[in-house]
């Protein structure tokens, strides 16, 4: 984490800064059993929990529970903008900074998910950090999702974009 | 058979899974998580952003690591926590081994706890995304 040598200013700015916790628009993820067969197939997964209905009932489950890492799929509506991913993310850096990587990810969970559930989730901005790295200057931004059914959190994902 | 807290010492090696992409299971992966950036399919568009092709999508070496997990959990454990961190491409065609060492045993709140680092690993032995993992035990 070392800071910038030259004398530029720095590409956190106070507008971006404001946006830390703000909570973004709440959106809608449905698991169904279609879904999960198709993540679980797409995974490799070989438990038949994933697949058959009573194999995940016998296991203990509602229906169908989530493989790691599915947290449902977002209902696509197709009169709604084209996700850009910058754009997304609200105030700009000072700089333009013109490529993404995906940092890396983490799920929390707080109950089993299963098909039929129906999630809402909202995002936030929960850190911004900018450093040096081989790739050159670059700003790690941190964003937290919470899942809900009915009001309870059921999941937290936490993501890292690095824009650089 | 799933795992018991009971047999779990701190150091000891999970069972391997051993993944090898085709660019097909890549296209299903797209459908699945709804990640369609053209780079994990399409080796013309991944050439023109600089890419010496497809690569792997960073989430699907996520699921690996959650697979890895469960397979040696079963359906008796629960998944607490568990991510990574994307540091190294892997690309089709091309073995991605899973892996994962027991860090801590612990209990908390009642629960039985255990800890693992994981992570997915080239032919040649370079990490290319390390993660750690909790889980409860019975």
């Amino acid at each position: 984490m070392s800071a910038p040598t030259e004398a530029k200013e720095p590409l956190i700015t106070p507008e971006m800064r404001a946006t830390i916790g703000v909570e973004g628009r709440s959106t809608t993820q449905e698991v169904d059993r279609t879904m999960v067969r198709l993540f679980a197939r797409a995974t490799g997964h070989t438990d038949p929990v994933y697949y058959d209905v009573d194999a995940a009932k016998a296991a203990g489950y509602r229906d169908l529970p989530c493989p790691p890492g599915f947290l449902g799929t977002p209902i696509f509506n197709p009169g709604a903008p084209r996700m850009d991913p910058t754009a997304a993310m609200g105030p700009q850096p000072s700089r333009p900074l013109r490529r993404i990587l995906n940092g890396g990810t983490e799920i929390e969970y707080l109950a089993d998910i299963c098909a039929g559930d129906v999630l809402t989730s909202a995002t936030h901005t929960s850190d911004l950090e900018e450093t040096k790295g081989s790739i050159g200057e670059m700003l790690v931004v941190t964003s937290k999702t919470v899942y809900k059914r009915d009001g309870e959190v059921v999941a937290i994902s936490t993501g890292k974009l690095i824009r650089y | 058979m799933a795992v018991t807290w009971a047999e779990v010492q701190e150091g000891m090696s999970i069972p391997e899974l051993k993944k090898n992409c085709s660019t097909q299971q890549l296209v299903v992966w797209a459908a699945a998580s709804g990640d369609f950036y053209q780079i994990h399919y399409d080796d013309g568009f991944a050439k023109n952003t600089g890419l010496s092709g497809i690569i792997v999508h960073g989430a699907l070496k996520n699921a690996f690591l959650g697979q890895l997990v469960h397979d040696w959990i079963g359906n008796t454990g629960r998944i607490k926590k568990y991510g990574c961190s994307y540091r190294g491409m892997d690309f089709p065609n091309q073995d991605i081994t899973c892996k994962g060492v027991v860090t801590r045993k612990f209990e908390e709140n009642g629960e039985k706890l255990v800890e693992l680092e994981i992570w997915t690993e080239m032919a040649d032995g370079k990490k290319t995304t390390p993660g750690t993992a909790t889980v409860v035990l019975p």
